[in-house]
C-alpha cells in the first residue's frame, strides 16, 4: 500500500481500521524524507526519533479507542512555530542553537490531538520573502521543477506537502506566505481570519498581519487541520473568543452563493495562462449554481506599498530582541554596542536587514506621520473596500499569484519584482480576512496554478465550502511531482 | 535679578499587584535572580503579552485619588531601544493615548495655603530587568536579572507647577502617601518602588515663558530630590547670569558630591520610535468599573486629616502627623474607640509609641508590641485613678517590653495606686517623725521643703501613692503641728 501522498482522511481510515499503524506511516514518511529532502531541502530539522516516539504513543491511543481526527497523522511545522525541546531557527542564523523551553499554543493543540511531528520546515528568513531564497539554510526547491522556487515564505511547508514529505503542514501568512507557495506548489493553503488562530508561540514577523494556517493536499484536509488549531487562546490578546464552526464535514454546495470577481485583480503582469485558469475556475463555480458578478476593490493598487511600510515597521521592533544577550547567536565585540552591531550584522541576512531598515525609518521621529500613520489610514481604506464588497457577495474569487513558479535566482536581486508576487495576497492580510489557495490546473510546462477565494471575517466555513465544491466538480487530478 | 525655578516631576511607582503586568509571574521583590520569569517576561521569540486587569484596577484607584480623567479608550505603545535589561528590545508603555489625564493634587504652598499641582498624565507600563555588575575588579561581563522585567509601573507626570525644592518634596510626599493609602504601591524609595525624575528650568520672576530645561534622573530620596533641585537651579542661574546658556540635556545627580552632571545631550537622545503595540488591543474602560472602584476606595489622607480635626477635635498638626500613614491613623482610631479622649490618645501615640518605634528603626506601627487596645486600657486605668500618669509611663514601658495587657502589668508589678488615706497618713507621720529638723525649718517659713516631704512619701510607696493626696496630707499635718 502506498502510504505517502494520501489525504489525512485516507490515512485516518487506514489507522482506524488498523490496516497500518502510525509508526508504519511515520517510517514511510521518514524514508521518503531521507530520499527526497536532500534535493528539495524542505526540512531544516527532521526529528525522526521524536516522530517515532510520538507515533507509538498515537498508536496506543488509537488502540484504546481514544483517537481524535489527527491522532497518528504525520505533519511538518514551519520553523517559526515554537517547539519545546526542538530547535527553532526561523530560517535565520541569529537563532543559531536556540531550543525553546516551551510549546506555542498551536503546537500544543496538535500535540494534544495526537498529531506526529516529523520536523521543522524551511522558510524564508523570519518569513520575509516570496521564494524561500532568503533562508539561511539554503533555498527550498519546487518539487515540480527543482530549478524553480516553491514560493515563500512557507516554501518548505508547501514543497513538503506537494512532494509527500508530510501529510499536512503548518505555515504562516503575513502577506501571502501560505497561499502564494501553495499556489506555486499545487497544494491547498489556507490563511484564517486574523484572530482565529492563536499567535502565541509563532515567532513574530508583523504582529498585526501574521496568522498561522494549514497547507494540505486538498480542501477537506485544510478544514480538518484548521478545526484542530483554531479557537480562542487567553495567551494571545488578539485571538478572538468566537466558536469554531464544524469544518470536518463540508458540503459541496454553492447554489445561490454570490461570487465576486474584483476587476482590480486582473491587471497587466498577470500571466495569461494563470488568468485563463482562474476564469475557468470561476466558470466551474457558476456552473454549480453560484451567482458570479464583478466587484470593485478600488484601493487594491495601494496595498503592496502600504504593506511594505506596516510589516517592516512592526518587524523592526519585533526583531529587536535578537541582540546576542539572551539566546541565539552572539558575536562578541569591543563593548556592548559593538556586540549588538556584530551580532546583528552576522546573524541577519540582507532581506531581513533591508526590512529592519525600512521599518526603522518609517517609525522615526519626523517620518512617522508621513509613512506609518498614512499607511494605517490606507490600510483602513483597503479593509473598507472589502467590507463594502462583502455586502454584495459571499466570497471573492481571484488569482493567488501573478505567475506560476519562477526560476531560482530570477528575482532575488530585484526586491520590487519579488514584492509584487504578493500583490493579490497582501490585501486580505491588511483587512484581516480569510483566504485560501485552491489548485486549478497546470501550465503547458506542467507547473501548478492556483486561484484564491476570500471571504468576510470568520467566514472560513463558507470559504471552505466554496473551495470544496470547486475541487469536487473540477476533478483536478493530483499527479505526484516526478521529483527530478 | 530675581529668578524663579520651574519644576515638573515624573514619578515612577511600582504597583503592588501579585503578578506582573503582562504575564502570570510573581511581581514580588527580592527573590533569587531569574526565579520569577517565563517566556513572556524573558522576551522569548513567540511569547505575547496579556494585560493584568488588576493593574488597570489599581490605576483607576489612583485616578480617583488624584482627580484624573479616565480615558474610555487608551492604548499601549512600544518604546524601542536597545539595552541588555530590556529583553524584547522595547518597553511596553503608553504614549499618545494614556489611560489618565488632567488631574491634580494639593500641597502646602510657600504662603502656607493650599496649592494645586497639576498632573498632566498617568500611564501604565512595564519595568525593565536589572543589571548585576560583578564585584570582581576587572570583570568583563555583567549579569541580567529579569525578575523585575514586566513588573507593573505607573508613571505620573506633573505639570511644571512646582516652584521650590521644598514644594517638590512635598508633592512627592503627598503622592507617595496617596499611593500607599490606596494600597497600590509600597512607596519604598530605597528599593526603587518609587523613583523620581525632575525637569528643571529657571526664568526671571514675572516671565511667563519657560526657560530651557534639563532632566535629572533617578532622585531616590527626599533629601536628594531637594539637594539636586537646589543645586541645578543655582547652576542654571549662574550660567544665565554670566552670559551662558542652559543646554537641554539629561543629567545625573552625584549623591557624594551633591552636584548634577551631564549624562547625554538632546542630540544624543534616543528616538524611541513609539508606535501602538499590535499585540495588545486598546484598553476600554466601562464606567461601571470606575463606579465599583470608587465604592471600594479607602478614605484618602486629606479627607482623613479634615475628619480628625472635625470629629476628634485634634489640632491640625496632630491630625497631619497621625494621618501620614493609614495604619497609624487606624491605630489611633482603634484606641479612641475604646478610650474616648482623642487628645490623650494622640499625645501618647506621638510621644511614646512613635518614639519607641523610631528607636527600633521605625517598623510599621502594626508591629508595635503595645496594641491600641492595651494603650486604651492603660489610659482607662489613669482616668479611673488606678494608676498615676507617672506610673503609666512605667506600665507603658513594661507593656512595650513584654506585650502584656496593662491590668496584668499593674497586677504583677504591684503598681496600683494607693488611695487608702489612712495608709498614706501613717507614712506621712513616719516621714515627719524621721525629719524633725526639716519640719522645724518648714514651720519657720521654709515652705519650699514641701516637695522634699512629698518626695520622701512617694519614694516610700514606690510612686504608687496618689501624689495629690500625699500633697494634701503633708500640708495638713505640717500646718496642724505645733
Amino acid at each position: 500500500m502506498d502510504l505517502v501522498g494520501r489525504t489525512i482522511r485516507e490515512l485516518r481510515a487506514f489507522l482506524d481500521r488498523g490496516e497500518v499503524t502510525s509508526e508504519d506511516l511515520v517510517r514511510a514518511y521518514l524514508d521518503r524524507i531521507e530520499g527526497w529532502n536532500p534535493r528539495i531541502n524542505a526540512y531544516i530539522t527532521v526529528t525522526a526519533e521524536l516522530a517515532l516516539e510520538m507515533a507509538r504513543a498515537a498508536d496506543r491511543r488509537i488502540r484504546s479507542g481514544q483517537a481524535g481526527p489527527l491522532t497518528g497523522i504525520p505533519v511538518g511545522l514551519k520553523d517559526l512555530l515554537i517547539t519545546e525541546g526542538v530547535r527553532t531557527t526561523c530560517g535565520s542564523r541569529i537563532l543559531e542553537g536556540f531550543v525553546p523551553p516551551y510549546d506555542g499554543t498551536v503546537v500544543a493543540r496538535l500535540r494534544q490531538a495526537g498529531a506526529v511531528f516529523l520536523g521543522k520546515l524551511n522558510m524564508d528568513e523570519f518569513a520575509m520573502g516570496s521564494s524561500n531564497e532568503t533562508s539561511a539554510f539554503g533555498p527550498v526547491r519546487n518539487p515540480w521543477d527543482p530549478e524553480r522556487v516553491p514560493g515563500g515564505s512557507s516554501g518548505g511547508s508547501a514543497a513538503a506537502v506537494a512532494a509527500g514529505l508530510a501529510a499536512a503542514a503548518l505555515g504562516s501568512d503575513t502577506g501571502g506566505s501560505i497561499r502564494q507557495p501553495a499556489a506555486l506548489c499545487g497544494v491547498v493553503g489556507l490563511k484564517p481570519t486574523y484572530g482565529r488562530v492563536s499567535r502565541y508561540g509563532l515567532v513574530a514577523f508583523a504582529s498585526s498581519l501574521d496568522q498561522i494556517g494549514p497547507l494540505t493536499a486538498d480542501v477537506a484536509d485544510a478544514g480538518w487541520v484548521l478545526e484542530a488549531i483554531a479557537g480562542h487562546d487567553p495567551l494571545d490578546s488578539t485571538s478572538i473568543d468566537r466558536p469554531v464552526p464544524a469544518l470536518r464535514d463540508l458540503q459541496p454546495e454553492v447554489r445561490g452563493l454570490r461570487v465576486g470577481v474584483p476587476r482590480e485583480y486582473f491587471i497587466e503582469g498577470l500571466d495569461p495562462e494563470v488568468e485563463a485558469a482562474v476564469r475557468r475556475a470561476v466558470g466551474v463555480l457558476e456552473d454549480l449554481g453560484a451567482e458570479v458578478r464583478e466587484v470593485s476593490l478600488p484601493h487594491t493598487g495601494y496595498a503592496v506599498a502600504t504593506y511594505y511600510l506596516i510589516a517592516p515597521a512592526e518587524a523592526s521592533s519585533n526583531l529587536a530582541r535578537y541582540d546576542g544577550v539572551k539566546y541565539g547567536l552572539r558575536v562578541a565585540g569591543e563593548d556592548l554596542i559593538d556586540t549588538y552591531r556584530k551580532t546583528r550584522a552576522a546573524g541577519f541576512g540582507p532581506e531581513v536587514k533591508r526590512r529592519i531598515m525600512l521599518g526603522t525609518y518609517a517609525l522615526s521621529a519626523g517620518y512617522y506621520d508621513a509613512y506609518y500613520l498614512k499607511a494605517q489610514k490606507v490600510r483602513a481604506r483597503v479593509a473598507e473596500d472589502f467590507r463594502r464588497a462583502f455586502q454584495q457577495v459571499d466570497v471573492i474569487a481571484c488569482p493567488t499569484t501573478p505567475t506560476p513558479a519562477f526560476r531560482l535566482g530570477e528575482k532575488v536581486d530585484d526586491p520590487l519584482q519579488m514584492y509584487l508576487n504578493d500583490i493579490f495576497t497582501i490585501p486580505a492580510n491588511l483587512a484581516g480576512l480569510p483566504g485560501i489557495n485552491v489548485p486549478c490546473g497546470f501550465t503547458a510546462q506542467g507547473l501548478p496554478m492556483g486561484f484564491q477565494l476570500l471571504a468576510g471575517p470568520f467566514e472560513e466555513e463558507i470559504l471552505l465550502r466554496a473551495a470544496y465544491a470547486y475541487e469536487q466538480a473540477a476533478g483536478i487530478k493530483r499527479p505526484k511531482p516526478a521529483l527530478g | 535679578m530675581a529668578w524663579e525655578m520651574v519644576v515638573g516631576l515624573e514619578v515612577h511607582a511600582q504597583l503592588l499587584t501579585d503578578t506582573k503586568i503582562f504575564c502570570g509571574c510573581s511581581a514580588r521583590f527580592g527573590a533569587e535572580p531569574n526565579s520569577q520569569v517565563c517566556p513572556v517576561c524573558m522576551g522569548l521569540p513567540g511569547a505575547l503579552p496579556v494585560l493584568n486587569r488588576k493593574v488597570v484596577e489599581y490605576t483607576l484607584k489612583v485616578a480617583l485619588a488624584t482627580h484624573c480623567r479616565v480615558a474610555p479608550f487608551s492604548r499601549f505603545a512600544r518604546k524601542n531601544y536597545f539595552y541588555p535589561d530590556l529583553p524584547k528590545g522595547y518597553q511596553i508603555s503608553q504614549y499618545e493615548l494614556p489611560i489618565l489625564e488632567h488631574g491634580w493634587l494639593e500641597v502646602t504652598g510657600a504662603d502656607g495655603g493650599a496649592k494645586r499641582i497639576g498632573i498632566t498624565r498617568i500611564h501604565m507600563e512595564e519595568d525593565a530587568g536589572k543589571l548585576l555588575h560583578p564585584e570582581t575588579p576587572g570583570a568583563d561581563y555583567s549579569l541580567v536579572d529579569l525578575n523585575r522585567a514586566c513588573v507593573p509601573l505607573i508613571e505620573i507626570v506633573s505639570e511644571p507647577d512646582i516652584r521650590s525644592p521644598k514644594e517638590a518634596a512635598e508633592y512627592v510626599r503627598r503622592l507617595r502617601e496617596i499611593l500607599v493609602y490606596l494600597g497600590v504601591c509600597d512607596g519604598n524609595m530605597n528599593e526603587g518602588s518609587l523613583r523620581v525624575d525632575a525637569n528643571v528650568s529657571v526664568r526671571p520672576k514675572g516671565e511667563t515663558r519657560l526657560g530651557t530645561r534639563t532632566e535629572i534622573k533617578n532622585l531616590n530620596s527626599f533629601k536628594f530630590l531637594e539637594q539636586a533641585l537646589a543645586y541645578e537651579a543655582e547652576r542654571q542661574i549662574d550660567l544665565l547670569e554670566t552670559g551662558g546658556e542652559v543646554v537641554q540635556e539629561t543629567r545625573l545627580f552625584d549623591t557624594q558630591k551633591g552636584i548634577t552632571l551631564s549624562m547625554r545631550s538632546k542630540e544624543e537622545a534616543h528616538d524611541y520610535r513609539y508606535f501602538p503595540d499590535p499585540d495588545l488591543p486598546p484598553v476600554v474602560i466601562d464606567p461601571a468599573w470606575i463606579e465599583r472602584v470608587q465604592a471600594d476606595l479607602p478614605e484618602l489622607p486629606d479627607d482623613k486629616r479634615r475628619r480628625f480635626q472635625d470629629e476628634h477635635g485634634l489640632p491640625a498638626q496632630d491630625a497631619d502627623l497621625l494621618c501620614q500613614s493609614r495604619d497609624l491613623a487606624d491605630y489611633f482610631e482603634a484606641a479612641v474607640r475604646l478610650h474616648h479622649n482623642p487628645k490623650a490618645v494622640a499625645n501618647w501615640i506621638m510621644g511614646y509609641v512613635l518614639r519607641e518605634l523610631n528607636k527600633e528603626g521605625a517598623p510599621p506601627i502594626t508591629e508595635a508590641p503595645v496594641t491600641p487596645e492595651h494603650l486604651a486600657g492603660m489610659l482607662d486605668l489613669v482616668r479611673k485613678g488606678e494608676i498615676s500618669t507617672n506610673i503609666a509611663k512605667t506600665v507603658f514601658d513594661e507593656m512595650w517590653a513584654t506585650g502584656k495587657p496593662p491590668e496584668v502589668v499593674v497586677e504583677e508589678k504591684g503598681l496600683r495606686q494607693i488611695t487608702d488615706t489612712s495608709a498614706i497618713e501613717a507614712l506621712v507621720d513616719e516621714v515627719l517623725a524621721r525629719n524633725p529638723k526639716e519640719v522645724e525649718a518648714y514651720r519657720a517659713g521654709k515652705t519650699k521643703l514641701l516637695g522634699f516631704f512629698v518626695g520622701q512619701v512617694m519614694r516610700a510607696t514606690k510612686g504608687k501613692a496618689d501624689p495629690q493626696a500625699v500633697n494634701r496630707l503633708v500640708r495638713e499635718k505640717l500646718g496642724a503641728g505645733p
